[in-house]
């Protein structure tokens, strides 16, 4: 595959599907799997994590972005009960900002490094001057 | 002492049962300083352990605790899901094809999954979490060098109540800071009712 693909993981399944929906009008190429809530409800599922981890997992690589603390921790299970482990990144990023900047440097062929840097970049980004 | 397949069952039908009683309490701790899914991610989490493992025969330890932990891990949503998770798989691999385990093949096994809670989270004692119910009585297990589980459940209810003074630092409390003080931590209150039905569980 050509590009990083993209995990986003949200404590709600609205508010991922949703993203996705943004990042493929920007850029439909990169592939992006979503795992939002748990069984209808909110909260995080590592099963649900791992399975979209394994539906654009490349040598090219995945960045797993997320949005509140317990994500991280089944994120982390996940990528451990995988049975592949290697090219697989955990961005520290804002999941809206870090996702849109993951698309557009996966679009562009970037490595995984690069675009892990990039979307990581998000935090320092300053959106309103004062 | 002897801790084989049927105790490991017992401890998790008490602890479920106290769960379940607790259920409200949970959710009301959780409401002060979460987001008041404690007690529902507890309360599903271990009435699913406890119907899965009912039905199977267990050959050994390990095997038991590793369904209890892919059930909390599958279940569970929160924090607590992966957390717990975590623990309950460290158990089962310290008691890989054990049928039985002595006094300090089980604390050897609690110790684990303290250190599995802790890789897992990231957190140490003094941060309003779990892990300052559970690093305590772990110590206090490792002191005696045996399955003191009275002493241990008692010393955890203290450290749960501890917790109301301490500022959270770690999971969705620490958003509060200051705020989150007077209230006790609620993954601190089910551990508590987990080393409780441990002790039960022993005794009789
Ligand atoms: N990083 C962490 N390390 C250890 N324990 C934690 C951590 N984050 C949260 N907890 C524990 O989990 C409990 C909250 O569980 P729960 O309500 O199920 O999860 P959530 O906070 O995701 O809603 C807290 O009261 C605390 O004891
Ligand atoms: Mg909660």
């Amino acid at each position: 595959m050509k590009y990083v693909s993209l995990v986003l993981i949200s404590h709600s399944e609205e508010i991922v599907s949703g993203l996705k929906k943004l990042l493929n009008q920007v850029q439909p190429d990169v592939p992006i799997a979503i795992a939002g809530g748990n069984d209808g409800e909110i909260g995080t599922n590592a099963f649900r994590i791992k399975e979209a981890i394994e539906s654009v997992y490349s040598e090219k690589g995945v960045v797993i972005l997320f949005d509140l603390g317990s994500a991280l921790m089944n994120a982390e299970l996940a990528i451990e009960m995988l049975e592949k482990t290697g090219h697989i990144a955990i961005a520290d990023a804002p999941l809206v900002e870090g996702a849109y900047i993951a698309a557009v440097e996966a679009g562009l062929g970037k490595s995984l490094d690069e675009v892990v840097r990039a979307c990581e970049q998000a935090k320092q980004m300053v959106k309103v001057e004062h | 002492m002897a801790f084989g397949v049927e105790q490991a069952k017992r401890w998790m039908n008490i602890a479920n049962d106290k769960i379940q009683q607790q259920k409200q309490y949970l959710t009301e701790l959780d409401q002060a300083i979460g987001d008041g899914d404690h007690g529902l991610n507890t309360a599903r989490g271990f009435q699913e352990v406890v119907e899965k493992i009912a039905s199977v025969n267990y050959e050994d330890l390990g095997s038991l605790f590793k369904d209890v932990s892919m059930t909390l891990i599958a279940k569970v949503g929160g924090a607590s899901g992966p957390l717990y998770g975590t623990a309950f798989l460290k158990m089962s691999l310290a008691l890989n094809g054990k049928k039985e385990a002595d006094d300090k093949e089980l604390v050897a096994a609690l110790e684990a999954a303290l250190s599995g809670i802790k890789a897992r989270g990231k957190a140490s004692v003094g941060e309003k979490t779990m892990v300052d119910v559970w690093e305590p009585v772990i110590e206090l297990l490792r002191e005696k060098g045996s399955m003191q589980a009275k002493e241990a459940a008692l010393l955890a209810k203290e450290k749960m109540e501890h917790t109301k003074e301490l500022e959270a630092k770690k999971g969705r409390a620490a958003y509060l800071g200051k705020r989150s003080v007077g209230h006790i931590d609620p993954g601190s209150a089910s551990s508590y009712f987990l080393f409780a039905a441990l002790a039960e569980a022993l005794e009789g």
